[in-house]
């Protein structure tokens, strides 16, 4: 049975998409079936971040009103075996997402994925809300700035009361905190929140931080997940966070800034 | 249910059911018809809590409450509390001339469930004890919780932008960053406990202060907050 996780934010632009895009192809890189489901209806960028805008036919909306079925609308990954995308609708809007819809198409493909990876639009209404509702894990992805900050605070809060696994009081949907855009000279400068900062104020388990990067952008643009740029410190980031949720222990790197990361690291300094 | 099966076999849905629910009222307990000085004690309880007397429906208490020549002016009192942001939605207690007086204004009577309790009140403090709410996650920006008639206890983080609320006392294991209301029904002695106050508002009994006008050299300290002669004292726990 796959497990559902949806990747989330609360604010725009944090990096939820390319979190999305590269924590799907690393599942998918080591093995997993997986399958990555652009849940922003209207303002589809996933296929974009994917580079398959040009193989788009059908949607998630038309499997949702069954204008088309699942196999017809899966995207097919031409670089990773294993990874398929459902791309959102461009034309219509987030009310085409209904509860029944969404959760009829996620448990077809429960069937023959390992894991389901929701890419959740920004904001806290129904296409965030739909996207989050049938989430066994979160990946709440925030950068090291107060707005942001407080906007994964509230989305924490909502999964916590409005998911299915708060509406039916099972076991609470498992929290991981991505940071990303992070700049550790700055951070130690105070112009952003540290690591620590963050993680005192959200209180949930670090799964990875994300060092800001060009790469990102660069690799945006020609739509390629960064995390196949593995010689980048972003992609190799990734690889890391996606390492670490399946189970390994790792070190968190690109935490602190180049040269003192490295005396910290003779004189075992955290 | 079975007559109600019988009645409805083979028609459409019933339009409505009735059933039975308790909720938790406001009581404005009268002690005294002296238009004037109502209106001027609630003037004064509106401006500490102005968001409590937002459509607030209330029962009044007519208990001690003795028949008047001229009777109670219960059309009067319903405009002045609807006025203030009340809805009176009944009276409880007093005379049978003020309850009729009271079912012509459209106030029902409502029966009286505390009566039959009189003399019994270490069975009150029980039951307010048994209310204490405890909410073991962290409260997030974004959510309220609320603890009628009893302490709220939370063992985690209250974040900017959360909203805490007790009639009793409010405990935070963890750093008050929201909002914390206690004694929001006006009982004075409650006080608010936190392990590291960063708090955006902080209010016992109406008596609020905002985070500008709280001491930085009290942020972020494990602290109690309590009133005395009316004014909020923040106090650091010592360990």
């Amino acid at each position: 049975m796959a497990t559902i996780i949806v990747v989330t934010s609360g604010k725009g632009g944090v990096g939820k998409t390319t979190t999305s895009a590269s924590f799907a192809t690393g599942l998918a890189q080591r093995g997993y079936r997986t399958v990555v489901i652009d849940f922003d209806v209207g303002l589809r960028n996933l296929d974009l971040i994917m580079g398959c805008e040009r193989r788009v036919v059908y949607d998630f909306v038309n499997v949702i009103n069954n204008e088309a079925n699942l196999n017809q609308a899966l995207i097919r990954d031409k670089r990773v075996e294993n990874l398929y995308i459902l791309p959102a609708s461009q034309t219509r809007d987030k009310e085409a997402l209904t509860k029944e819809g969404v959760e009829r198409v996620l448990n077809e493909l429960k069937v023959g994925f390992d894991y389901i990876v929701c890419d959740s639009p920004a904001g806290i209404e129904r296409g965030a809300l739909m996207a989050l509702y049938f989430a066994d894990q979160a990946l709440v992805v925030t950068n090291p700035e107060v707005s942001s900050v407080r906007d994964s605070d509230r989305i924490l809060g909502i999964l916590a009361s409005k998911s299915l696994r708060a509406e039916q009081g099972d076991e609470p949907v498992k929290e991981h905190l991505v940071l990303a855009r992070y700049a550790p000279e700055r951070a130690d400068r105070g112009d952003m929140l540290s690591v620590n900062d963050v993680l005192e104020i959200l209180g949930i388990p670090l799964l990875g931080v994300i060092p800001e990067s060009q790469t990102v952008l660069q690799s945006s643009n020609a739509g390629v997940p960064v995390i196949l740029e593995d010689t980048s410190e972003a992609g190799a980031a990734y690889g890391d966070l996606v390492d670490r949720f399946l189970g390994k222990d790792l070190p968190h790197r690109f935490t602190s800034a180049q040269k003192k990361g490295f005396l910290q690291r003779l004189f075992g300094g955290s | 249910m079975l007559l109600r099966s019988l009645h409805f076999t083979g028609e459409e849905a019933p339009p409505f059911e009735l059933k039975g629910s308790l909720f938790t009222l406001t009581v404005l307990h009268l002690f005294q018809l002296d238009r004037a000085a109502i209106e001027r004690h609630l003037a004064e309880k509106i401006k500490q809590a102005p968001s409590f007397f937002n459509n607030t429906p209330v029962v009044i208490d007519l208990e001690g409450m003795t028949d008047s020549p001229e009777g109670l002016d219960f059309n009067g009192l319903y405009e002045l509390l609807r006025a203030h942001g009340m809805v009176p939605v009944g009276i409880r207690n007093g005379t049978p001339m003020q309850q009729a007086a009271a079912r012509l204004a459209g106030l029902p009577a409502l029966p009286e469930s505390r009566s039959a309790n009189n003399g019994k009140k270490p069975e009150r403090a029980e039951a307010a004890l048994m209310r204490s709410r405890i909410v073991s996650h962290p409260i997030r920006s974004g959510q309220q919780i609320y603890a009628p008639e009893g302490d709220l206890i939370v063992l985690g983080a209250v974040s900017a932008g959360a909203e805490v609320i007790a009639d009793g006392n409010i405990h935070v294991y963890g750093a008050l960053r929201g909002r914390a209301l206690a004694g929001v029904r006006g009982a004075t002695e409650t006080r608010i406990f936190c392990q590291s106050l960063e708090a955006e508002l902080v209010s016992i009994a109406g008596r609020y202060r905002i985070s500008e006008q709280i001491d930085p050299a009290d942020r972020g300290k494990a602290t109690q907050i309590h009133l005395m002669e009316d004014r909020l004292i923040i106090e650091h726990l010592s360990r």
